[in-house]
């Protein structure tokens, strides 16, 4: 047998392999979907979602654009290998077509045509293609050569940790290093037998021989060659590459709207094997700066997919979506992590059987005021929110004034998705039943719950913030501006959370003057209080809480201001500056 | 021995008797527990201690008396708001302690004894 009739086996077989499993997964992953989820699908196939997603996918899945956002060599590093690798495979392929006049050839033809087209000819634009080829391998062996630099010099890529790998990464990544390099001295060497490359290959392989015989290492290094492309192709289901296929579905799906019902179902494993494991969330984390280094976004989809995840590592998140933020794929993590939680704690949620108010404690009126147990902690912030709301002239009730049952977010955060449902019943029947219009709550954790989970679509939830902007606006409160300076501390439920950025900055303009800081709204950090967090020390949480406030006073503003009593609460502790919620604020300045 | 008086038979606690195994679960991912002063703070601020007679120090003394009977019941009171965490002088991370008890009575139910 000749070395031209199985030299290409290994390359064939891996990628039929290859095709067969990411095939296989993708069908099972559609046929796991919820009924609703394939409806979804169905009608968004012929949609504006479609392009919308074939789009996304050329532009995250080849051109890296949010790559670039994080570090412009990382993106050129992640652009070059796939972009280049992608136009390597499709002006191969139409180089080839335009050789043989016909796109009926064997399937390998394309990938090996150097070695298989040996003598000159003149097809159409031969030239060109020549040019372009060798162009896009160089430009492939740019980003390669990036990535070596990268594994010794992370930092210069604007990463000061990497993602730790596994064993099959290893070999995988060992392959996929060794792919365009061989590529390139198998065309370059028979470049310098036959001359069948640009003058610069033809150089590059003249220079070769004259210190070795090119003709025997010419069938090696096409051999491993096909090898290299054979092992990263089987190894790819198994490793973090296994993103490349299952990002592009992953876009798919989410823009069709395919979304988690607060359980776990075959769009978990779509998400998980879509994450790169680029480790662009782990330098996002502040659970860094605390020490805690195995429970960053990628560990937990790593330890999802290998299903080794452990409840240490699962609740040992803030849930401050601050990684969210940055993922280059746009992965939903809180979300999956809130449904992983929901999913193991499934065996023991509460009845809360001894939650039998009756509707007839609720209080006719137009707005129910729901403080909730943490501005109860607080009470300068409640005192505050009295004040106002006495001031406005609304028919208000007090709903938690005495008996405060939570609003059931800590327990969504914790996953006790069923014990949370039966507090929102409870709550909503009590709201209902009062015949409010509105409802106002002084913490973001509630609010989240209120807007996201509660069932009173007649009732408009309103976040403090918010309806005091309406009562000066409208000129029922009057505010003055005083010579005071602040930082405003968007807290992660109502800003990364709830997309609440620019309201409190509109109330808080209106008495102080505001100082812009470098990480505020989408990169706000977390105050460490978070109650989404259930195995942090508090030890640990004064850590972050420091280190957020120790940026805070480098701006030397007269307080920070924040929409959160549980932020306000935190970072009071730390004693660095000091700490006010905006309703104080608002009460301070007031005009009477 | 007559000592002229004996122990109230209600009120005794046998430490031979005593189930530790929630306890030992307990602290073995949650330490902290350890450095609890029963100061009682976590129970005046609770919420479902303001609903009901939840009483989340209580429930600590418990544990370490190995006292398990009642625990199942009492502790799906909690409605995990958080307010003991910020109001405990001593850091105890009660959230968890009472997420891992809740835990602890699922994993040794399922393992055939009486809890």
């Amino acid at each position: 047998m000749q070395f031209s009739d199985y030299f290409y086996y290994p390359f064939l077989l891996g990628s039929l392999y290859l095709f067969a499993v990411v095939a296989w997964r993708f069908v099972k992953w559609f046929a796991g979907l919820s009924k609703i989820d394939k409806i979804r699908v169905r009608k968004g196939l012929l949609t504006k979602k479609t392009w919308d997603s074939i789009v996304e996918s050329v532009r995250e899945g080849l051109l890296h654009f949010k790559m670039f956002r994080v570090n412009k060599l990382l993106g050129y590093m992640h652009m070059s290998l796939a972009f280049g690798w992608f136009l390597l495979i499709v002006v191969g392929h139409v180089e080839t077509s335009l050789y043989y006049h016909s796109s009926f050839f064997p399937f390998h033809h394309s990938i090996f045509f150097r070695y298989y087209v040996t003598e000159p000819t003149d097809y159409v634009g031969h030239v060109f293609f020549e040019y372009a080829m060798e162009f896009l391998l160089l430009f492939v062996l740019s980003g390669v050569m990036l990535a070596y630099f990268k594994r010794f010099r992370s930092k210069s890529f604007g990463m000061k940790k990497t993602t730790r790998m596994r064993y099959g990464d290893h070999i995988a990544l060992t392959a996929l290093w060794l792919i365009f390099p061989l590529r390139f001295f198998c065309e370059t060497f028979n470049a310098g037998i036959y001359g069948n490359g640009s003058p610069f290959f033809n150089g590059i392989g003249q220079f070769f021989a004259s210190f070795i015989n090119l003709e025997t290492f010419k069938n090696p290094l096409w051999f491993s060659y096909s090898l290299a492309l054979g092992v990263f192709f089987v190894a790819m289901p198994y490793t973090r590459y296994m993103h490349i296929p299952a990002e592009i579905n992953f876009i798919f799906l989410r823009n069709w709207g395919v979304k988690l019902k607060k359980r776990v179902n075959t769009y978990t494993m779509a998400e998980v094997y879509s994450c790169s494991r680029c480790g662009v969330c782990i330098d996002a984390c502040q659970l860094n700066h605390a020490g805690i280094k195995n429970s960053q976004s990628v560990y937990v989809l790593k330890n999802i997919r290998n299903k080794n995840l452990t409840d240490e590592v699962l609740f040992n998140c803030l849930l401050c979506g601050k990684c969210q933020e940055v993922c280059p794929v746009g992965i939903d993590v809180n979300d999956l992590r809130i449904t992983q939680r929901i999913e193991t704690t499934l065996q023991y949620n509460s009845s809360y059987d001894y939650l039998n108010l009756k509707e007839s404690e609720a209080k006719k009126t137009d707005i129910v005021y729901f403080a909730g147990c943490m501005t109860h902690l607080t009470p300068a912030i409640k005192q505050s929110m009295l004040k106002i709301l006495k001031l406005s002239g609304d028919n208000f009730w007090f709903m938690d004034e005495n008996k405060a049952p939570c609003c059931g977010r800590p327990l969504m955060l914790a996953g006790q998705f069923d014990a949370a449902q039966k507090l929102i019943d409870n709550n909503q029947k009590l709201i209902l039943a009062s015949g409010a219009k509105t409802l106002v709550v002084s913490c973001p954790i509630c609010y989240k719950v209120f807007k996201e989970d509660y069932m009173m679509p007649d009732v408009d939830v309103k976040m403090h913030t918010e309806y005091i902007l309406n009562l000066v606006e409208k000129g029922r409160l009057k505010l003055k501006q005083s010579t005071q300076t602040a930082v405003y501390h968007d807290p992660c439920e109502l800003g990364r959370g709830s997309g609440m950025y620019e309201l409190p900055r509109e109330l808080l303009k209106k008495s102080v003057t505001l100082k812009p800081m470098e990480n505020e709204r989408e990169k706000a950090y977390c105050c460490g209080g978070s109650l989404a967090n259930m195995k942090i020390s508090m030890d640990e949480r004064s850590v972050i809480s420091e280190q957020a406030m120790r940026e805070f006073s480098t701006y030397k503003p007269d307080f920070v201001v924040t929409s959160c009593p549980l932020c306000k609460k935190t970072f009071a502790k730390t004693d660095i500056l000091t700490v006010k919620d905006i309703a104080e604020v608002v009460v301070e300045n007031l005009e009477i | 021995m007559d000592f002229g008086f004996s122990p109230i038979e209600a009120r005794t606690i046998d430490f031979d008797k005593m189930d530790g195994r929630i306890l030992k679960y307990v602290l073995q991912y949650e330490p902290s527990l350890l450095v609890c002063l029963s100061c009682g703070g976590c129970t005046a601020t609770c919420s479902a201690g303001n609903l009901t007679d939840f009483n989340i120090r209580r429930i600590q003394l418990m544990l370490r008396r190995g006292e398990v009977e009642n625990l199942q019941t009492e502790i799906n009171k909690c409605m995990l708001c958080g307010k003991c965490l910020l109001i405990c002088p001593r850091g105890v991370n009660l959230r968890n302690v009472v997420m891992l008890i809740k835990k602890a009575l699922t994993l040794y139910k399922t393992e055939n004894h009486a809890i």
